[in-house]
């Protein structure tokens, strides 16, 4: 019998549950996937909002600021990437100044701090490769950016430091209502808890109409991606959105922690809660929609593409979906942007609002640091050269692009990476410009050599994702 | 700090011949440097025959040509760093290198030879919509799982791109017990040599679709089928030739890219065309004392060519390091009217040796003729039946063709004349 049960290993649930960990709590986080961080976590602007968009006295604006607020103190103690580059909302037209200073104070009323309108010159010299389009913006300085699956990462493995238990490849069918607390099927059997915490993402309608009066209909609001070479990872030195125009809602352009350069996303609703592809359309729009922002963006330098999807909900609320929904059950639904830069605040909260239902005592051995692994490539040489000789792993590159040592991929393996994408999301291996082509059989042979498993068993992304058919030759026995 | 006079990047083909050249001309301390756990490179997994023809007049496979000249440079007794991965290269030559065994350090080298090959141009470059599942891989790693690790990606398979790699890799497919379905190339011609259609598809009865690619690629976990389409003379889709092919193993084979990030990081000027180093005929960089041959300065057909255009590196690179760098005035190569590049892209002056100019066409001709005009002079007018972007082509100019001072030399194709 667990004291909470948590649905769902995206950055919610994983925030939800490191806050949890803070309490004498037995804690459990399922998640249908292999590895956390597989769903709209993995697929997203990675960028901490300001918080001027959303609607003052929404639960949006106050996680979103409040979340804006905590994550830098976060990001130290998790020891994961986060830059401050602010973020500049441009305007295409002098006609929609009005349109800016509305946004500024939406902000001022949502306790956004720094909001100014920039325009000429200033604006030029803050970002010259503006296109000559873009008349004046909306600038925030508390704009920022981190790597969403690192902070998902970190936050899964601070959970579990302080004993939180994760279950993977776990999926939940349905929830009853017990005696003393749920029963909740999985395909791995009847798990049992006093409370359960809906982080289910796309599918959190589907959990909360089992338990709750107030349904819910989540439809998957599709974003494509385009991500850039790091060569043109300064292109910009903000995140740069685009004032809503009869043109379309706009994309973004932005740089990221790493150095690439993000583009995107589009917003199409769709019904499958699963389908992730991109499409031509999409990117075209992308392409376009991107262009207006800066001009000559250099989309032959494309790496690769995705799309991700939002947890939008269409009926039963217009806002983040964030409490106890029934009793003892607690939903974290409809966590649309700004979903990222909501979730330590949200985390908070939940955790607070359990733990106070449940008359939970804090732990007093909480450990709140986490020790990331360490990017050598970033470190300074003499330092860089300490750690491999130390441990001589760290001295052997294996992927070329990104600069990835064994030692890293080791330790990526070590802290719960089973597939390439799990390596691939944990160090950055397989992340650059070639995507692979050079290192991903040297991480299946390592895959393969730390967790003692056959090559025909190594995944791309865990479940039917297999890289390998078999043995050459075989073919001909049939 | 560790001191070379000629360290060279890139324990390939190119690395090889260019360090046996340098030590058969005087260079007595050379390191070569290599990232994968033997020297060969690319060539290690190119287990089929046709290498060595120029070379040697024989067939070889890959591994056969490579090993002569790792035994060349054995025998000439020089140093090598394995599993050795270069970091940086500084504009002052001062190397930055990471491995295993001798952990992380320095070393300033007097003269430098760029030799680290190309890479695969990956699906996202491309950008072909669809899904992310497993099973969709660069021919070249397919090529190095099948031939160097004995498994296989998978049993049905399409390729799309008419590269040598990905024809290469129809037939390997096929000998290993796959079905190769389909090849798939966005150009109304193939990029590949005309030989490897023959031996690799033909021969196999593998169907090259021309105009044609793939427009979405299926299954959410592992690759279940790619829909093909015809393209239009703008390479758009066009409406109502999709077709679906059931598989389970996408292989591109839709390009090579110089790998030049060290050379970027030295400053090493670069030619947007080629995407490698702009050399000229002593194949010197825009660095003092740098020098680039083989696939990272542009992508071959052949290796022998790579090997002939090594061992010029490596004896221009122990002409500087014992008379320093040439002063002579340079004569710039123009490449114009069909013909892409051209590599060297400049001569010296002082050269007394007779120059190999190598180039490419950027869309196939026939009967059409290669013209060098030196100052607007026509110089040479070389008919040819066929010319096609996939085969390298070459002008030999002696050192006689060269103009006076202020002049250039210009390289283009005349069609219809002939």
């Amino acid at each position: 019998m667990y004291d909470v049960l948590i649905v769902g290993g995206g950055v919610i649930g994983c925030a939800i549950a490191r806050e949890l960990s803070r309490y004498q709590l037995k804690i459990c986080l399922v998640e249908r996937e292999e590895d956390v961080c597989t769903g709209t976590s993995k697929a997203n602007s990675a960028i901490v909002h300001a918080g001027f968009d959303a609607a003052p006295g929404s639960k949006k604006a106050y996680f979103n600021v409040e979340g804006s607020r905590m994550m830098e103190a976060l990001c130290q103690d998790l020891d994961i990437p986060y830059d401050r580059c602010g973020s500049l909302v441009l305007s295409f037209d002098a006609a929609d100044r009005p349109r800016l200073e509305e946004l500024v104070r939406r902000g001022q009323e949502n306790g956004v701090e720094g909001l100014e309108i920039v325009e000429g010159e200033t604006l030029r010299t803050m970002e010259p490769n503006l296109s000559s389009q873009a008349v004046a913006a909306l600038y925030a300085p508390t704009g920022a950016i981190v790597c969403p699956f690192t902070l998902t990462y970190a936050l899964a493995e601070n959970a579990a430091a302080n004993g939180a238990e994760f279950r993977f490849d776990t999926c939940v069918e349905r929830i009853e209502r017990t005696d003393d607390g749920f029963a909740v099927y999985t395909n791995h059997g009847v798990l049992h808890s006093r409370t359960v915490v809906n982080a289910a993402g796309v599918y959190a309608d589907v959990l909360h109409n089992q338990l709750c009066e107030n349904k819910l209909t989540i439809v998957p609001r599709r974003g494509e991606y385009c991500l850039l070479d790091k060569t043109e990872g300064r292109l910009v030195s903000r995140t740069i959105f685009q004032l809503p125009s009869t043109m379309g809602k706009g994309v973004l352009v932005t740089p990221t922690v790493h150095g690439n350069l993000l583009v995107g996303p589009t917003a199409v609703d769709q019904e499958d809660k699963s389908d992730t592809a991109t499409t031509a359309e999409g990117l075209a729009q992308v392409t376009s929609a991107a262009g207006r922002s800066v001009s000559r963006l250099p989309m032959n330098k494309v790496i690769t593409a995705f799309s991700g999807l939002r947890a939008h909900i269409a009926v039963g609320a217009d806002d983040f979906v964030i409490g106890e929904s029934a009793e003892n059950f607690f939903d974290a639904a409809g966590i649309e942007s700004p979903g990222l830069t909501s979730a330590p605040a949200i985390g908070a909260y939940l955790a607070d609002l359990v733990a106070e239902k449940l008359r939970a005592e804090k732990k007093n051995d909480f450990i709140a640091k986490r020790r990331g692994i360490t990017p050598l490539k970033e470190l300074p040489f003499e330092e860089r050269r300490t750690i491999i000789e130390k441990d001589s792993a760290y001295g052997q590159i294996i992927c070329r692009c990104e600069q990835i040592s064994e030692g890293e991929i080791i330790e990526a393996i070590r802290r719960g990476a089973r597939s390439l994408d799990g390596v691939k999301r944990r160090v950055r291996a397989g992340m650059g410009r070639c995507q692979g082509g050079f290192c991903a059989p040297r991480v299946m042979e390592i895959l393969a050599r730390e967790l003692q498993l056959q090559s025909t068993d190594l995944t791309k992304s865990g479940g039917e994702s297999h890289l390998i058919a078999g043995q050459t030759k075989e073919g001909w026995d049939k | 700090m560790k001191h070379v006079e000629l360290a060279i990047i890139g324990g390939g083909p190119a690395g090889l011949a260019a360090a046996a050249a340098a030590r058969r001309n005087g260079v007595e301390d050379i390191l070569i440097i290599e990232r994968d756990s033997r020297l060969g490179g690319i060539l290690n997994q190119c287990i089929h025959a046709g290498f060595g023809l120029h070379t040697f007049g024989q067939e070889l496979s890959g591994p056969e040509y490579a090993q002569r000249f790792i035994d060349q440079v054995a025998e000439l007794s020089i140093p090598c760093l394995l599993d050795t991965m270069v970091l940086d290269l500084s504009e002052e030559r001062i190397l930055t290198v990471t491995s295993r065994t001798e952990g992380l350090q320095q070393i300033k080298a007097d003269a430098v030879i760029l030799a680290m090959g190309c890479r695969e141009r990956p699906r996202g470059a491309l950008n072909i919509p669809g899904t992310r599942p497993s099973g969709i891989w660069s021919a070249g790693t397919a090529q190095r799982l099948v031939n160097m690790e004995g498994v296989m990606p998978g049993r049905e398979v399409v390729i799309l791109g008419s590269g040598d790699i990905g024809l290469i890799m129809a037939r390997r497919m096929t000998m290993e017990g796959a079905k190769v379905h389909a090849v798939a190339e966005v150009m109304p011609y193939s990029g590949g040599l005309k030989r490897n259609i023959v031996q690799c598809l033909d021969d196999f009865d593998i169907p090259l679709f021309l105009s044609t690619t793939v427009v979405e690629i299926h299954g959410r976990k592992k690759l279940e089928g790619v829909t093909l389409a015809q393209v239009d003379e703008r390479r758009r889709p066009i409406p109502g030739t999709e077709r679906y092919i059931p598989c389970d193993t996408l292989l591109l084979s839709v390009g090579l890219l110089p790998e030049n990030e060290l050379s970027a990081g030295a400053n090493v000027a670069l030619s947007p065309i080629t995407g490698g180093p702009v050399v000229g005929e002593d194949l010197s960089t825009s660095i003092p004392g740098v020098f680039a041959c083989g696939n990272v300065l542009h992508v071959h057909d052949l290796v022998d060519f790579v090997s002939q255009e090594a061992t010029l590196a490596g004896e221009a690179a122990a002409r500087y390091l014992s008379a320093g760098e040439s002063q002579a005035e340079t004569i710039p190569l123009l490449a114009e009217g069909g013909v892409r590049y051209t590599v060297p892209q400049f001569i010296h002056r002082d050269t007394t040796e007779n120059v190999t100019v190598r180039f490419r066409v950027g869309q196939p001709y026939r009967n059409a003729a290669v013209c060098v005009y030196v100052n607007d002079q026509l110089l040479r007018r070389i008919p040819k039946r066929v010319l096609a972007p996939g085969e390298m082509e070459k002008v030999i100019l002696r050192p006689a063709d060269l103009p006076a001072e202020g002049g250039s030399i210009r390289f283009c194709i005349e069609e219809g004349t002939n």
